[in-house]
């Protein structure tokens, strides 16, 4: 199971980003996943809980956005949806040159960062 | 106040970035990385002992990583071939990544190698997300596992540069449906070519040795649709955001950020 490998690279680079935004907290990371990318969001969820843990993502949501292959044909130009498994094969002109629109993304799309008082008060201040 | 950073970092970058690093660095010392990916039990170590006796014979300086959960099973049955081999124990671990090949290979692998066979743990989900700097990816499958593997597997085979099938001594046996193995090949990876191999009659031996040769020399390989999408941090990608884009307030999710395009240049 390398969702685990998975998900403890999406706590790193948050991390990262955490200390670059002096962020207090991680309330929920977006991630975008490929219906291609190869990973079932289910065993990441289950992952990212543990590889949250005694970091600053301790107890933060991890949402998933699904985005479906699509391809295309390089020859007709015709589109169609992937499926699972794939048809990356043009059925209309069974030509092998298709191009790959979506489906591949297994990305960190956004982090929402936990409300920190002492800010809120700072800017109260001011 | 909701504070939102848009981060838009591939999770496996680092991976990708470490796996582009030590393309780079192998090709420098010319030497190809072969990946081999398998099920257990595919026959790839068989294979693989049988094409590394070949480079011996013929005086071609290949060598021999191979990963397992456990035992050196695999290092010994390889080590007889004559050629340099390292067990690589994974404690438990699905795969292998950039970055542990590099350490194993630091200090082991000799100058002069030419060919580095990596046998990939054997398992067809978690070693296919992971590129390891090689410069030919190798999905194998015995003849008697199922004409579906290629569809069960979508995305080890449909990364693949060259898939092999073993065991053709056993194809008759199985009542191998070869022309439906081929049919869901072209489905998820088209123009892939399918080399058909038997480690025991000796079917086509030599073959995978032309191929990772020839890569070395610069021919072409075998590019599948599934690899033509642009990561998002594709390697070689002339506009990597280091910096992350950091958003206070009221997110603009409505322009279209430039890296949900393909990037044209990665393609053909």
């Amino acid at each position: 199971m390398h969702e685990m490998s998975i998900a403890m690279a999406v706590v790193c680079q948050v991390e990262e980003a955490a200390r670059e935004h002096a962020a207090v907290g991680v309330e929920a990371v977006t991630l975008r996943v490929g219906e291609l990318a190869g990973v079932v969001p289910e065993a990441l969820r289950f992952s990212f809980g543990l590889a949250c843990e005694g970091t600053v993502l301790d107890g933060a949501e991890l949402v998933t956005e699904h985005v479906p292959g699509l391809a295309r044909c390089a020859s007709c130009a015709r589109e169609w949806a992937t499926g699972m498994p794939p048809r990356l094969c043009c059925e209309q002109c069974g030509d092998s040159r298709t191009e790959l629109l979506s489906g591949r993304e297994l990305q960190i799309a956004g982090v929402r960062w936990v409300h920190d008082p002492r800010h809120a008060l700072a800017l109260e201040e001011l | 106040m909701c504070r939102l950073t848009d981060l838009r970092q591939a999770v496996l970058e680092r991976n990708d970035s470490r796996a582009e690093r030590l393309r780079t660095e192998l090709a420098a010392r010319g030497t190809v990385a072969v990946n081999l990916l398998s099920s257990p039990g595919s026959g790839k170590t068989a294979l693989l002992e049988a094409e590394l006796r070949l480079a011996r014979e013929r005086g071609l300086p290949a060598a021999a990583l191979t990963a397992d959960l456990a035992t050196e099973n695999d290092a010994r049955r390889l080590a007889r071939s004559g050629v340099p081999v390292k067990q690589v124990l994974t404690d438990g671990l699905c795969h292998l990544e950039a970055e542990m090949l590099a350490g194993h290979l630091a200090g082991w692998l000799p100058k002069n190698t030419r060919l580095l066979f990596v046998e990939n743990v054997g398992n067809l989900v978690c070693p296919a997300s992971y590129d390891l700097g090689e410069s030919l990816r190798v999905v194998l499958a015995s003849v008697t596992e199922g004409e579906d593997k290629p569809l069960k597997y979508p995305t080890a085979f449909g990364l693949a540069q060259l898939v092999v099938v073993t065991k053709q001594d056993l194809a008759q046996a199985a009542g191998f449906d070869r022309e439906a193995f081929l049919a869901n090949v072209r489905q998820v990876n088209p123009g892939v070519e399918v080399l058909e191999t038997s480690a025991r009659t000796g079917l086509n031996l030599g073959t995978l040795l032309e191929r990772a040769l020839s890569v070395g020399e610069g021919a072409a390989v075998h590019r599948p649709v599934m690899a033509r999408q642009a990561r998002e941090h594709a390697p070689g990608d002339s506009h990597a955001h280091a910096e992350p884009h950091a958003h206070s307030g009221p997110h603009p999710h409505a322009e279209p950020h430039p890296h949900a395009e393909p990037h044209a240049h990665v393609q053909g």
